[in-house]
């Protein structure tokens, strides 16, 4: 029996770009760069290091987004996973968590899955909830926020590490797993993999698809709504000192200016 | 008044204190109502009681320790069902995060995350998020259900505020459905003696230019003058000089203390995910050129194993 292993992949503005809201407080997509979210190559690289392990496994991407999260599918492909899935549809824009959340969940049921990876959190919402609400929604356990993950006889196991401990976890397929960026380094894709990523097929699918109605996404159908947005004021340029063995006492007179000491 | 509950942060009765943030929070908008799920919830209820808890909700089961995050929502549900509240409040911490959006897809409501401040709005509450790298500030608000926010730590002062704290007991049964992941084992972190690093009013962080873990003393000793908690850059952990719990920035602990001192620490954007919101930021870097001085209130630029053993000596000196 084959391992079906979705993971869900985030096209995100670039975090060095310099990032901006657009009008209708949505992130302006059109003024960074896009890429895939660097926390979910490493969730693409568990999922390979999963199949790798595995008898008989099978890797589908997926994700929500533009038509330029394409790129971020691509990518994916060209790591090794095998096939992809890219939900695009006008009416998804402005969609909050809990409306991603169903999209994705209506995407892996009709998928079919075994295993569901994610990332720990994607790096523009940076939320870290959908793994959660997508265990919810897929009512299947959630196994999340790993710096270490092993599939094998049905089970999924991982090390979590908490605020105030670590915990080894264990449940039984199907599941959610999120891993974090301590689950060790992504591979890059190798120059076979890129050209065999342009082979690979890449299935578009929209709301209709998925049974989805236009008012239960995009902005008229969020649960929350952004009023303003407005950019942080650059700091005033602090006091710089060049250290001239004076550097470690001159700070702690501003220091102690400021009543830290 | 409309009641308000606030998700307890604690271990074994010890409330943290982003809880007490929470309260402080909770009776702008309505009259807090505390949930305190696991053991020694009457410890608890003292200091709640102080911080302005009308009432504590206390449920035990060995289930919370058992099975990860999804009997906690089911708590939490039956508290939601046994107040009906105006809000419910959580600790940003990532099972907070977690117990939050799943509660808030069961009982239909939007869910806002990682907020900086917390108001009374004329639509319900508004909640201030600092975005991108903290480069915006953002006003949001729930438009469908109750409202569910999570809040970072240090967002507020708590302040004592004395009410009654009576301990109720809740009942909850815990679904079999939430049962599905095994908490096999955990092993508490053991402690530093050091204040925690998110809820420290002073942090001390080195990066790659502190260049070893033999080395690290140096920043340690600078915060155990200041009386700070000690962070560390990706790079800093990724080498293996320190504990990965101690990374700053976007994939490790969000800090906001009153003071933030950077040595040996570029400034790339995922490390100021973790810190720009830091009230006084004070950076030792021997490039003058290095992005962190970009947001510093001081800086110093120099070799850190000069500045930092000499900040050192005369904070101690200063101190007595
Ligand atoms: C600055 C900012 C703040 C926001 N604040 C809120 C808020 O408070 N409340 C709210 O409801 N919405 C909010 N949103 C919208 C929210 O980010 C999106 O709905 C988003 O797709 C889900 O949240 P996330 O990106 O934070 O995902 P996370 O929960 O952080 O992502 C975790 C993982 O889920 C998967 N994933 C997430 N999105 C996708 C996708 N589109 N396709 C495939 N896989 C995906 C990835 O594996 C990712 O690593 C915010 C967006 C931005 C840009
Ligand atoms: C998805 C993702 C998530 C990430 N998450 C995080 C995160 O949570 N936290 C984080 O910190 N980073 C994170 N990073 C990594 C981040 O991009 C940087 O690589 C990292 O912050 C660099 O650490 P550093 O400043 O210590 O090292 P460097 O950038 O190498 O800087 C070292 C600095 O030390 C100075 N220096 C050297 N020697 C001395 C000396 N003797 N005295 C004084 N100064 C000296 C140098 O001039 C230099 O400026 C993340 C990256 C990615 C892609």
């Amino acid at each position: 029996m084959s391992l079906r292993i979705v993971v869900c992949v985030k096209y995100v503005p670039d975090a060095t770009g310099d990032r901006h809201f657009a009008e209708d407080l949505t992130v302006d997509r059109d003024d960074v760069d896009g890429l895939l979210s660097e926390l979910d190559e490493y969730a693409v690289e568990q999922a390979l290091q999963i199949k790798e392990a595995a008898d008989d496994a099978e890797i589908t991407v997926l994700t929500v987004g533009p038509e330029d999260a394409n790129d971020a599918l691509r990518k994916a492909l060209s790591m090794g996973a095998d096939k992809a899935v890219h939900v695009e549809d006008d009416d998804l824009h402005g969609t909050d968590a809990l409306g991603t959340s169903l999209v994705l969940a209506k995407a892996i049921e009709k998928t079919g899955y075994d295993l569901v990876v994610c990332g720990m959190a994607s790096t523009d919402g940076t939320m870290g909830v959908l793994p959660a609400l997508l265990a919810e929604r897929l009512n299947v356990p959630q196994v999340t926020q790993l710096s270490e993950v092993s599939v094998d006889g049905g089970k999924v196991t991982g090390r979590r590490d908490g605020d105030t401990a670590t915990e080894q976890l264990e449940a039984a397929l199907p599941a959610v797993v999120s891993v974090t960026d301590q689950s060790g380094e992504a591979r890059y894709p190798s120059f076979k993999g890129i050209m065999a990523a342009k082979k690979k097929p890449v299935e578009s699918l929209d709301l209709e698809d998925l049974e989805i109605e236009a008012d239960e996404v995009g902005l008229e159908g969020a649960w929350t709504k952004v009023d303003g947005a407005t950019e942080r004021p650059a700091r005033t340029a602090g006091t710089i000192v060049k250290d001239e063995g004076e550097g470690g006492k001159q700070l702690a007179e501003f220091l102690a200016g400021q009543k830290f000491i | 008044m409309a009641e308000v509950l606030v998700y307890v942060d604690h271990v074994d009765g010890a409330v943290r204190k982003p809880t007490l943030e929470l309260l402080t929070l909770a009776r702008r908008i309505g009259e807090p109502v505390a949930v305190h799920l696991g053991a020694n919830a009457e410890d608890a209820a003292k200091i709640l009681g102080e911080h302005g808890a009308v009432k504590v909700l206390a449920a035990d089961a060995p289930e919370f320790a058992e099975y990860l995050v999804a009997p906690k929502v089911d708590a939490l549900q039956a508290a939601y069902d046994a107040v009906s509240p105006a809000a419910v409040l959580l600790p940003s911490s990532a099972e907070g995060k977690e117990i939050a959006a799943r509660l808030a897809l069961r009982i239909g409501s939007g869910i806002i995350t990682d907020a900086v401040d917390v108001e009374a709005g004329d639509e319900g509450p508004v909640a201030t998020q600092s975005v991108f790298a903290a480069s915006y500030t953002t006003k949001s608000r729930i438009t469908k259900g109750t409202p569910v926010i999570t809040v970072k730590p240090n967002s507020a002062a708590p302040e004592a505020a004395p009410a009654a704290g009576t301990v109720e007991q809740l009942a909850v049964t815990v679904a079999d459905s939430s049962k599905g992941t095994k908490i096999v084992s955990r092993t508490p972190r053991e402690s530093t003696g050091r204040p925690d690093l998110t809820e420290a009013a002073i942090v001390v962080s080195g990066g790659r230019g502190v260049n070893g873990a033999d080395n690290f003393p140096v920043i340690e000793a600078l915060a155990d003058s200041l009386g700070a908690a000690v962070g560390a850059s990706r790079a800093a952990v990724d080498a293996g000089w320190y504990p990965h719990t101690n990374q700053v920035g976007q994939t490790g602990k969000s800090v906001s203390p009153q003071l933030y001192i950077a040595a040996g620490i570029s400034g790339a954007i995922q490390h100021r995910a973790g810190m720009q919101t830091s009230k006084t930021i004070v950076a030792i870097n021997k490039d003058e050129e290095a992005p962190i001085f970009e947001l510093v209130d001081y800086g110093v630029v120099g070799d850190l194993f000069d500045v930092v053993p000499a900040l050192t000596d005369e904070v101690k000196t200063r101190k007595g």
